[in-house]
């Protein structure tokens, strides 16, 4: 005899229930801290802040606990999160320029005002397991000295002197918002770089290196990447100035673009722009490769059929929230659906069979 | 029990307000794809968050809720949402058609005919029916405003010539009033005909497609076909096994290793008050 399937309710409870002991995994073992997480996994923090939309350190550690260390789990805790919370207004831009630079490189000049600054970076470091890790995490103290009160100014600052570069004036169009305003296109470049700037990283980075290899290829030169901290100032009606509110730590890249020229404008270099919560220079490098790819179209270049040149197919593709959600639904009951095909294909084999019999006896 | 530290139905007035627009707009123009605003919900996309916000907007505390996912209340994300709005609503729930307000669902319509009042929220994956023709919604919007639905039929008529059927079962287009070609989200064709003239509001919500549209009460709407190949609904040529209901849509479930299996009604309150009201199939117990 066939009893329908009930209990739905108790699986859902007791799968949850089974899921909390496996996040907290052997309890013999010392359970990690928040704190733990925000301060040693603080590239994991940073890339749930940034594709998560939302600056805050220990909200990110406390997702990426509860998720088990799964990023994009933890980036959709996240901006559900961030969904509930109310809006009480926007900051004034920051200030790149004023940046207090932990990391600041440039790849087209050997050295410039403000000088080249290596900072706590993987490059160069030989990538052998230091097994003194698993015994003992002490590490001495890393030399210190007197930071120079120098201004940093922007590398393409100097090309733009010249006339090298493109321009970029100042624009106080308010951006539109994509996350309160459905994304629709065409989309303009600063709608282009908002959907970028959350775009899961995985798939900015191979969009970037798609364009490294001859789809759309643009020749990037890192112009300048930069890293450190900004204040974030707020104009207060009642007081008529800006407040402080707060610091964020940005990853700002601008990359340096061959241009040919065109019939009504002169040779001269490209940008390209990254701008990404935290230090996350993959992602802002990935970003501002993507972008500049996606400018073809008013830069007066071809349309090569490339996928980076392609902003629907970018765009539409490039929330890893959005991706998942889609892909994993596909695990959910489809009974219905599926029977109605296997009646089709039932229906359109018993024809095709008699159709060869048919064909047999002739 | 109603978790206080969100507000009714889990989104804010503001959002709700924008969500409200939206259905307006679309009881307006039936079968039109309205943009809007989709918020981040506390559940994955492609798991209902568009049928979710549309049911929170027009939920009021005095509804009554039902939940279906595959006609049946007791499927496991029929369950989750359900006890999404129990938490965030706090309204009355139920899984008797006949005495819900707001029902909503993901791939069926109730067996059990509506009434004037009621509301059905459909989820929905991919509203644009015109999607796998052209992957490109600006060429899809541009398409449907200029009323250029040739592509489609050259679709329907390739299927005929190529198996002597329509080969699509689920999600199979229709046209709303003779203006609009609108995916009905992928309930199976059987279900097709119970769209038109229908005494209650229908509200499609896709989330992460960012688009909602409706088709207000007693609404026409035809299933796209030709002269020579009509529509046809159709569902497995068999009683319900525990029911004995002919009419109803069935899921064929499989009963052992050898090739044995059963019809069961996919709407599980249908068949539920059918046995309850003595009507017995061949498998029941």
């Amino acid at each position: 005899m066939y009893v329908a399937v009930k209990g739905g309710e108790r699986a859902i409870e007791n799968a949850h229930a089974w899921l909390a002991e496996e996040r907290r995994g052997d309890p013999a073992v010392a359970e990690l801290s928040v704190a733990q997480i925000r301060e040693q996994l603080s590239l994991a923090v940073n890339r749930v802040m940034a594709e998560g939309s939302l600056y805050d350190p220990d909200l990110a550690a406390l997702a990426i606990k509860q998720a088990r260390g799964d990023l994009i789990e933890a980036i959709f805790l996240i901006r559900a999160y961030r969904t509930t919370l109310p809006r009480f207004g926007a900051s004034n831009p920051v200030d790149t320029a004023a940046m207090a630079c932990d990391r600041r490189i440039s790849a087209t000049f050997k050295d410039l005002p403000g000088g080249q600054v290596l900072g706590p970076t993987f490059d160069y470091t030989h990538r052998l397991l230091d097994f003194k890790l698993a015994a003992d995490g002490d590490v001495p103290a890393a030399p210190t000295r007197e930071t120079d009160a120098a201004p940093v100014p922007h590398v393409t600052d100097f090309l733009n002197r010249e006339g090298l570069i493109e321009d970029a004036p100042a624009d106080d169009t308010p951006p539109p918002d994509l996350t309160r305003e459905p994304l629709e296109t065409p989309a303009d470049r600063a709608l282009r770089l908002q959907a970028l700037t959350r775009a899961d990283e995985g798939f900015t980075l191979s969009m970037a290196y798609s364009t490294q290899r001859g789809y759309a290829r643009n020749h990037a030169f890192v112009g300048e990447l930069r890293i450190g901290a900004v204040p974030v100032e707020m104009e207060i009606p009642e007081l008529g100035f800006a407040v402080e509110i707060g610091e964020i730590t940005l990853t700002e890249c601008e990359t340096v673009n061959q241009f040919k020229g065109s019939k009504t404008e002169p040779p001269q270099f490209t940008r390209g722009y990254g701008l990404v919560f935290g230090q996350t220079e993959r992602k802002a490098i990935s970003m501002a490769l993507v972008d500049r790819a996606l400018r073809w179209e008013e830069l007066g270049e071809d349309f090569e059929g490339a996928p980076a040149q392609d902003a629907e197919f970018v765009l539409y593709h490039a929330d890893n929230i959005q991706a998942t959600g889609f892909l994993e639904h596909i695990k959910l009951p489809h009974y219905v659906d599926f029977q109605s095909e296997l009646e089709l294909v039932r229906k359109l084999r018993r024809e095709a069979t008699a159709a060869q019999v048919q064909e047999a006896a002739e | 029990m109603t978790d206080q530290a969100y507000n009714f139905a889990y989104l804010d007035e503001q959002t709700k307000r924008m969500i409200r627009r939206a259905i307006l707009k679309g009881l307006a123009i039936p079968g039109y794809q309205v943009p809007f605003a989709s918020r981040e919900m506390p559940m994955p996309y492609g798991w209902g968050t568009g049928g979710v916000q549309v049911s929170a907007a027009v939920l009021t505390p005095e509804d009554r809720l039902k939940v279906i996912d595959q006609g049946a209340d007791d499927t496991t994300n029929a369950v989750s949402i359900r006890s999404f709005f129990q938490r965030t609503a706090g309204v009355e729930t139920t899984t008797k058609t006949a005495e819900a307000s707001v029902i909503q669902t993901r791939h069926r319509i109730p067996e059990e005919p509506l009434r004037e009042g009621q509301i059905l929220v459909y989820q929905v994956p991919i509203p644009e029916p015109l999607r796998f023709l052209e992957p490109r919604e600006s060429e899809t919007r541009k398409m449907h405003s200029l009323e250029e639905y040739g592509l489609m039929h050259v679709k329907l008529y390739e299927d005929i010539s190529r198996h002597g059927h329509i080969a699509t079962a689920y999600a199979y287009p229709v046209k709303v009033e003779a203006r609009y070609v609108m995916d009905p989200s992928p309930i199976p064709k059987f279900d097709n005909p119970k769209l038109s003239d229908n005494p209650a509001i229908q509200l499609f919500g896709a989330g992460r497609e960012q688009r909602i549209y409706a088709l207000p009460p007693w609404t026409q709407v035809a299933s796209l076909d030709f002269e020579d190949h009509p529509f046809e609904a159709s569902k497995a040529d068999h009683p319900c096994g525990l029911c004995g209901a002919t009419e109803s849509y069935l899921d064929e479930v499989i009963t052992d290793d050898a090739g044995g299996r059963m019809f069961v009604c996919s709407d599980t309150d249908h068949c539920d008050t059918r046995q309850a009201a003595g009507h017995r199939g061949k498998d029941a117990a």
